[in-house]
C-alpha cells in the first residue's frame, strides 16, 4: 500500500488508487483531497441487464438492458443541496444509489474526492459508508418499531465501531438528535417509534444518518409521506444541517416546487439523462428545456385566480429499454423538430451554471 | 342482532323497494345537501368523532373540494355520504339529502340502488382499488350489468366507449391491471366510476400517488368530463393547490370539524381562519418570492381525547381566552363564506348552552348505544 499523491483539485482524472490490485484502500479515503468537488461524474452509465429465460437467452441475438442512467455528467460541490427532479422511472433514485455505491456503474467514471467509486475495496467501502448516508421516503417503515430511539440512532455507531464507551455513545446520540431538531433529546431517548409522529420519526431517521458525521446524505423523497403542515420543518432542517454541519444533500423529489424552496441547484432528469441543470432560481424562473418548461407549467398553484397556460405532455415516459432515437424526449416534445429525431443534443451552456440539452438552443 | 338484520335483508327487498317509491321527495336546495352530518367510530376506548358536523350544498355540475391534513376526517365524510363506513363507524346524526332522498336514513338495499348508479367514487390508489386477477374490462362491465338491464355485448360496447372517453385505447379492454401503468389504471378507475352515468362523482385523492405530469393529465381529464357530462364532483385532497385549480367551492376540515368553507376564491384569497392561512402558506408557490415557510407547530389532536374548546387551539398562534373553553361555531362572515373561529365573535350564552346540551344529548345516546351493544 504505497502512498498516493493528491491530484490537483480540478483534475477530473482518477487519482491512482494505491492498492495492489488497483483498488482503493481505506487509507486513500483518509488522505483524499479535501478541496475541489465532492463528486465528479463523467458519462456515468448504469444499465441493468434484463433477466431472460433459458430459451430466450439462447435464441436472442443480443442482451437487452434497462438504461437507468445513460450518460450523466455532473459535479457535486461540498455543502450544497442538489435536487434531482423528474418523473418516476427517470433514474433519479438510481443516481442517488450510485453515489452511495449501492449500485455499481457499468460505464463512465464516478469519482468521490478524486477516487473511483467502482474500485473501492471492501474495507474502503465500509469506511465510505460512514461518509455517505441515505434517508428514505417512508419513516414509518424505515425504522425498527421494536427498538428505542436511542438504539436506532446508536446502531450505526456500533456497526461501524466508532464509539468505545457507553458515555461516548450517549453523547453522540444526543448530539445527533439535537442536531435533527428533537429537543430536548433526553425526552426522546427511550421512546419507541410508535410514540412519535411522522415528522418526528423522519427526524429520527435523519439523526441516524448524521450521527456518523457524513459528507453526503441522499434524501430520497424525504417528505413525500408527511403531512403538509410538518413538511416544511423537515426541509428547513436539511438547510440548517447543510449550513451548520456542511453536509451535502442530494434531494430526490418529483415535486419541483419543493426543490425550489430549499435546493441550491436543480437537475431535471428524463430517461436516464440530465436535460437541464442550473441554479434553482434560474431553472425555475427561466427554464430553457421544453421538458422543464412543461414540468413547471403543471405545478398546481394555491391561487385560484391565477389561470395560467399548462403544457400537458401526452403519454408517459417511454420504457428505458428501447430508447427513442435522437433526443430521447422528442416523442413527447411539444417543440419537436425533424432534426430531433436523429441528432442527440449536447449540453448547451446558457451562462452561469445553467446547462440544458436541447437542439433548439443556440 | 346480526342474524336478525340478515333475515330482514333477505326477506324484504321486493316489499321495501315498493315502499320506498312512495316516500315523498324532500325539498332541498341543490343536487346534494348535507346537513350537520356526524359520523363517529366506535373503539374500545370510546367514540372517535371523525366527522363532527359538516354541512354543504352542491349544485348539479358544481365541484367541491374537501381538504385537510391526514386524519381530519375528509375521507370519512365522503364514505359516510354513500354509507360505506367501516363496520365500527356509523352516522350518528345529520342528513344527506340527494335528489330528494335522505341517504342517511336509507337501508343497505336502498343504497345499493344509489351507489354507482347515481353516486360513484374514484378511490385513492388505483393500484389497490382494481382487482388484480380480473380483466379491467370485466370490472367495468360489472356495475353496468348490475344496474342497467343490458346484455354482455352491449355492456362491453359501453365499456369500450368509456375507455375511449378517458383516453385509453379500447383494444386494451381485456388487459389486467398489472399490464397498465399507474396513470392508465387511474383512467380505468375513472371509466369505472362513470360506467352508469352517475350524477355525482366523489374523487378520494384521485391523483395523490401519481407523477406531476400524470396528475395534470388526470385533472385535465376530470375537468373535461365534468363539463361534457355535467357532473357534480367532490374532490377529497390533502393538496390545497389541486383544490384551488379544480374546484368551485371548498371545505377545510381540521380534526373532524369544518374550520372554513366558501368559494375557492374566498378561501384562497381571503382566508380568515388561522389554520387555513397557515395551511395555504405551507404550499410553496413558485410564482411568488422564494421563501422558507415554517410549519404549523404541534400535531393534530387525538380525537379520542379532543382538547376542550376549539380543536385547533393548542396549535393556534392567535389563541386567546375563550378558545380553550368554548367551542366555536361556524359563522358567516361574508355571503357564502363561513369561518369557525372566536376571532369572528364568541357565541353568546344561549347558543353555547344549546350547543353543549346538544353534545350532551348525543353523548348520552352514544353511551346508551355502547351499553346496549355490550349486553
Amino acid at each position: 500500500m504505497s502512498s498516493t499523491e493528491t491530484p490537483p483539485a480540478d483534475a477530473p482524472t482518477a487519482a491512482a488508487p494505491s492498492g495492489k490490485t488497483g483498488r482503493v484502500c481505506p487509507e486513500d479515503l483518509q488522505k483524499a483531497q479535501t478541496n475541489g468537488s465532492l463528486f465528479d461524474l463523467q458519462d456515468l452509465q448504469v444499465h441493468f441487464p434484463i433477466q431472460q429465460g433459458f430459451f430466450k437467452s439462447m435464441v436472442a441475438t443480443q442482451k437487452r438492458y434497462v438504461h437507468a442512467l445513460d450518460g450523466i455528467d455532473l459535479q457535486i460541490a461540498r455543502g450544497e443541496i442538489l435536487a434531482l427532479v423528474g418523473e418516476s422511472g427517470c433514474g433519479k433514485t438510481t443516481l442517488g444509489r450510485t453515489l452511495l455505491r449501492l449500485e455499481k456503474s457499468t460505464g463512465g467514471t464516478a469519482l468521490y474526492k478524486g477516487l473511483p467509486l467502482n474500485k473501492f475495496s471492501e474495507k474502503a467501502l465500509r469506511e465510505y459508508r460512514k461518509k455517505a448516508q441515505i434517508i428514505f421516503q417512508d419513516p414509518y417503515n424505515a425504522i425498527n418499531p421494536k427498538q428505542t430511539i436511542f438504539d436506532i440512532v446508536a446502531e450505526p455507531l456500533l456497526v461501524n465501531q466508532m464509539v468505545h464507551s457507553e458515555k461516548e455513545k450517549e453523547a453522540r446520540v444526543i448530539k445527533a438528535l439535537e442536531e435533527s431538531g428533537l429537543r430536548p433529546a433526553r425526552d426522546y431517548l427511550f421512546r419507541y417509534p410508535h410514540e412519535l409522529s411522522g415528522g418526528q420519526r423522519q427526524r429520527v431517521c435523519i439523526a441516524g444518518a448524521v450521527v456518523l458525521g457524513p459528507d453526503l446524505i441522499v434524501a430520497d423523497e424525504p417528505v413525500a409521506s408527511l403531512d403538509v403542515s410538518i413538511r416544511n420543518d423537515i426541509l428547513k432542517l436539511m438547510v440548517v444541517q447543510k449550513e451548520t454541519l456542511g453536509v451535502t444533500y442530494i434531494f430526490i423529489t418529483h415535486d419541483l416546487s419543493l426543490a425550489w424552496v430549499i435546493s441550491d441547484r436543480i437537475a431535471v432528469m428524463y430517461l436516464g439523462k440530465i436535460v437541464e441543470i442550473g441554479e434553482t432560481e434560474e431553472v425555475v424562473k427561466n427554464p430553457r428545456h421544453p421538458y422543464t418548461k412543461a414540468l413547471i407549467s403543471v405545478i398546481p398553484v394555491p391561487d385560484p385566480t391565477k389561470k395560467r397556460e399548462r403544457i400537458i405532455l401526452k403519454g408517459e415516459t417511454p420504457n428505458p429499454i428501447d430508447l427513442p432515437t435522437g433526443c430521447r424526449f422528442h416523442p413527447r416534445c411539444p417543440e419537436c423538430m425533424d432534426i430531433c429525431k436523429e441528432q442527440t443534443p449536447r449540453d448547451i451552456h446558457l451562462g452561469g451554471n445553467h446547462y440544458a440539452a436541447c437542439l433548439r438552443l443556440p | 342482532m346480526s342474524a336478525a338484520t340478515k333475515k330482514a335483508k333477505k326477506g324484504a327487498p321486493a316489499a321495501k323497494s315498493a315502499a320506498e317509491k312512495k316516500v315523498a321527495r324532500i325539498e332541498h336546495p341543490g343536487l346534494l345537501d348535507v346537513r350537520d352530518l356526524k359520523a363517529y367510530f366506535r373503539l374500545s376506548a370510546g367514540w372517535v368523532k371523525a366527522v363532527d358536523g359538516i354541512s354543504f350544498t352542491l349544485e348539479p355540475g358544481e365541484s367541491l373540494g374537501l381538504a385537510g391534513e391526514s386524519g381530519c376526517g375528509k375521507t370519512t365524510a365522503a364514505t359516510a355520504l354513500i354509507k360505506l363506513l367501516p363496520e365500527n363507524g356509523r352516522i350518528v346524526s345529520g342528513e344527506v339529502l340527494f335528489d330528494g332522498i335522505n341517504l342517511a336514513k336509507r337501508t343497505e338495499f336502498g343504497m345499493s340502488k344509489i351507489r354507482w348508479k347515481e353516486i360513484s367514487m374514484i378511490f385513492q390508489g388505483a393500484m389497490n382499488a382494481l382487482n388484480p386477477v380480473k380483466e379491467v374490462g370485466d370490472q367495468i362491465i360489472e356495475p353496468i350489468r348490475l344496474h342497467d338491464n343490458i346484455g354482455e355485448k352491449a355492456a362491453l360496447a359501453r365499456a369500450k366507449e368509456l375507455f375511449e372517453l378517458v383516453g385509453i385505447n379500447p383494444k386494451r379492454i381485456g388487459e389486467y391491471p398489472h399490464q397498465m401503468s399507474g396513470g392508465m389504471r387511474q383512467r380505468a378507475m375513472i371509466a369505472m366510476a362513470l360506467a352508469c352515468n352517475p350524477r355525482l362523482v366523489i374523487g378520494d385523492e384521485p391523483t395523490t400517488a401519481l407523477d406531476v405530469m400524470v396528475q395534470a393529465q388526470i385533472l385535465e381529464l376530470i375537468e373535461k368530463l365534468r363539463e361534457e357530462l355535467h357532473l357534480s364532483f367532490i374532490l377529497i385532497s390533502h393538496d390545497l393547490s389541486v383544490m384551488a385549480e379544480t374546484c368551485d367551492k371548498g371545505v377545510i376540515m381540521y380534526a373532524g370539524k369544518v374550520v372554513e368553507q366558501g368559494s375557492v376564491e374566498q378561501i384562497f384569497n381571503n382566508a380568515e381562519h388561522p389554520y387555513t392561512k397557515r395551511l395555504i402558506k405551507s404550499f410553496p408557490n413558485i410564482h411568488e418570492k422564494r421563501e422558507m415557510v415554517s410549519s404549523i407547530p404541534g400535531d393534530p389532536p387525538n380525537l379520542l381525547y379532543p382538547p376542550s374548546g376549539c380543536n385547533f387551539s393548542p396549535r393556534c398562534e392567535r389563541c386567546f381566552e375563550p378558545c380553550t373553553s368554548i367551542e366555536p361555531q361556524l359563522t358567516e362572515i361574508e355571503p357564502g363564506h363561513f369561518v369557525s373561529c372566536h376571532l369572528f365573535g364568541v357565541p353568546d350564552q344561549a347558543t353555547q348552552d344549546a350547543a353543549s346540551a346538544d353534545v350532551a344529548a348525543t353523548d348520552a345516546d352514544l353511551a346508551a348505544a355502547l351499553e346496549a351493544e355490550a349486553q
